[in-house]
């Protein structure tokens, strides 16, 4: 969809639109890996998001950079092991890099402390608590979007989905993950489709006011659009059955694979909290 | 007693949209085992009948029975009405696209007997036979959302068929598919449930009326306006051209314009 021939200068939002639906058609592709043979992906669902987000924990609340590094080497080591593509992981980094970067910067040159480098025609000050505080941030975040991405990228979302209800996560927040992820890919197609038809409508460059009145008007539509969209898939669910709680296929069982993987899980985010103390 | 079951009993139905009418006094009956079409223009409160049919909006006023028990949202509370419903009753939405939310094709097909917690072994034996019948088990790994308009269609019908509900609903069921498809789909409604089950259908196109239908209601801005065999519907021109379900083609013979009523099909 993305990087069509002749696309207009100026039309952001479409850009923007087109690179979600990328996104959003790469988790899709994300659920044919999960099915895929690995090694994470033939654990138990409830293993992985007990055991992930214990690592996410241990990573959050450690004080020591080297022990997030040696969370995140992990998370790597087993996205490597679990056969997912760097095609798909890659992206990911680069988009938490960005925008945790943009939070992260000025934090390097407002933070008060020792002074390593100035900057001369700003006259700024990179202090060493700055540079800290930014490491830490961007850290955890790498580290977290890559540990979330090992159980989504492993696991049909239903699963996961199935799995939260167990852990006693409110059905109206499972009900809202599951419907908003497919209605992402429908509202994206509908707004992709709106520009594709404004675009065979449109002679010439518009002004940049034109564009922005076009963009502020068709955000509105959207709007509406997805209120009504979001309403039909509600329906169509209930219609057949849907009472908020999840029922799949597959029947969650633990192996002694599954109870070793748990144990190992539990120790290393254990190790890393108490190193990271 | 004595007179045959009702399936379906609405009296003084009004439903409305915020501003917009959508239902104004409908009273209609429908009985068990018959195959009826809901006729009517775009607009003319098809769909948020079946809707109501399915008990998927309440109306605002009147009432409306399923086999004598009242379809309202404290019932629909209860889980064992609620569960026993939506095994009965099946609708296949217009649009497939809101009715396709699972990875794959096989998921999604499977999605209502899951949901009826149907056993697991039964689910699978279910799915494959549903997918062979409507000859789309090449689809089974499929992600819904990129499969073409027909494909789509078919497993969105495939999704309710899969649970044999005992009354099928259907809106406007041909729309977007190509005319092999379309006989092919009237062909399995024709046959579906060798003919024991309740078919009501949401159409404004004409051409195999006589096919899907014993029995017609010809709705019109939200009115029932009438009540009649398909043969009977379909001779009455003057019915059919006020609720807009034929229009009057111009076109050349010779050097000359001249026009008559036309509809998808030739009965008029």
């Amino acid at each position: 969809m993305s990087g069509r021939p002749g696309r207009r200068f100026g039309s952001f939002l479409q850009h923007t639109i087109e690179s979600l639906y990328d996104a959003t058609s790469r988790v899709m592709y994300a659920e044919s890996i999960s099915r895929d043979t690995g090694l994470l992906q033939s654990l138990d669902p409830r293993v992985k998001l007990a055991g992930l987000l214990a690592w996410i924990l241990a990573a959050a609340l450690s004080a020591k950079l080297w022990v997030i590094a040696a969370i995140l080497v992990l998370a790597v080591f087993l996205a490597g092991i679990s056969r997912l593509p760097l095609a798909l992981v890659a992206p990911v980094w680069v988009s938490a890099l960005t925008f945790t970067g943009a939070i992260a910067v000025p934090a390097i040159f407002l933070t008060p402390g020792s002074s390593l480098y100035h900057v001369p025609i700003v006259d700024w000050n990179v202090t060493r608590q700055g540079l800290t505080t930014a490491a830490y941030l961007i850290s955890r975040v790498e580290t977290s979007a890559t540990i979330v991405l090992l159980l989504v990228f492993t696991t049909p979302w239903t699963h996961v989905l199935k799995a939260l209800r167990i852990f006693r996560v409110p059905i109206v927040l499972v009900v809202v993950l599951g419907m908003s992820f497919r209605y992402i890919l429908l509202l994206l197609e509908t707004a992709s489709e709106m520009f594709e038809s404004r675009q065979s409508r449109t002679v010439g460059k518009l002004s940049g006011d034109d564009q922005r009145r076009l963009a502020v008007s068709s955000v509105g539509v959207l709007i509406t659009k997805a209120y009504q969209l979001s309403g039909e898939v509600f329906l169509a669910m209930h219609s057949r059955g849907f009472r908020g709680e999840v029922y799949v296929l597959h029947e969650f069982r633990m192996y002694r694979r599954d109870w070793t993987a748990l144990a190992l899980f539990g120790a290393l985010a254990g190790g890393a909290a108490w190193a990271g103390h | 007693m004595g007179g045959p079951l009702m399936l379906f009993e609405l009296d003084g139905i009004y439903y409305r949209y915020q501003r917009q009418t959508a239902l104004t006094d409908l009273s209609l009956t429908i009985a068990e085992g018959t195959r009826v079409a809901l006729l009517g223009a775009n607009g003319s409160g098809k769909s948020t009948l079946l809707r109501i049919l399915d008990g998927l909006y309440f109306p605002d006023s009147g009432s409306v029975r399923f086999r004598g028990r009242e379809l309202t949202e404290q019932n629909f509370a209860d889980d064992a009405f609620a569960h026993e419903f939506r095994r009965q009753v099946g609708l296949v939405f217009q649009n497939p696209d809101v009715q396709l939310f699972n990875p794959t094709v096989f998921d999604e097909v499977a999605f209502g007997p899951l949901q009826l917690r149907l056993p697991r072994s039964e689910v699978r034996d279910r799915v494959g036979e549903i997918l062979d019948r409507l000859r789309i088990t090449h689809l089974k790994d499929r992600i819904p959302h990129r499969l073409s308009g027909g494909e789509k269609k078919r497993v969105a019908l495939a999704s309710v068929l899969v649970l044999d509900p005992a009354v099928l609903l259907l809106d406007e069921p041909t729309s977007a598919l190509d005319p092999r498809s379309q006989s092919q789909l009237i062909d399995l409604l024709v046959d579906w449930g060798g003919g024991a089950k309740s078919v009501i259908t949401a159409t404004h196109d004409l051409g195999d009326l006589e096919d899907i239908a014993d029995r017609c209601f010809v709705l019109d801005g939200g009115q029932l306006v009438a009540e009649a065999p398909p043969a009977d519907v379909l001779r009455d021109a003057d019915l059919l051209r006020r609720t807009n379900l034929v229009h009057a083609h111009r076109h050349r013979h010779g050097g000359e314009f001249h026009s008559h009523p036309h509809v998808h099909g030739d009965e008029v």
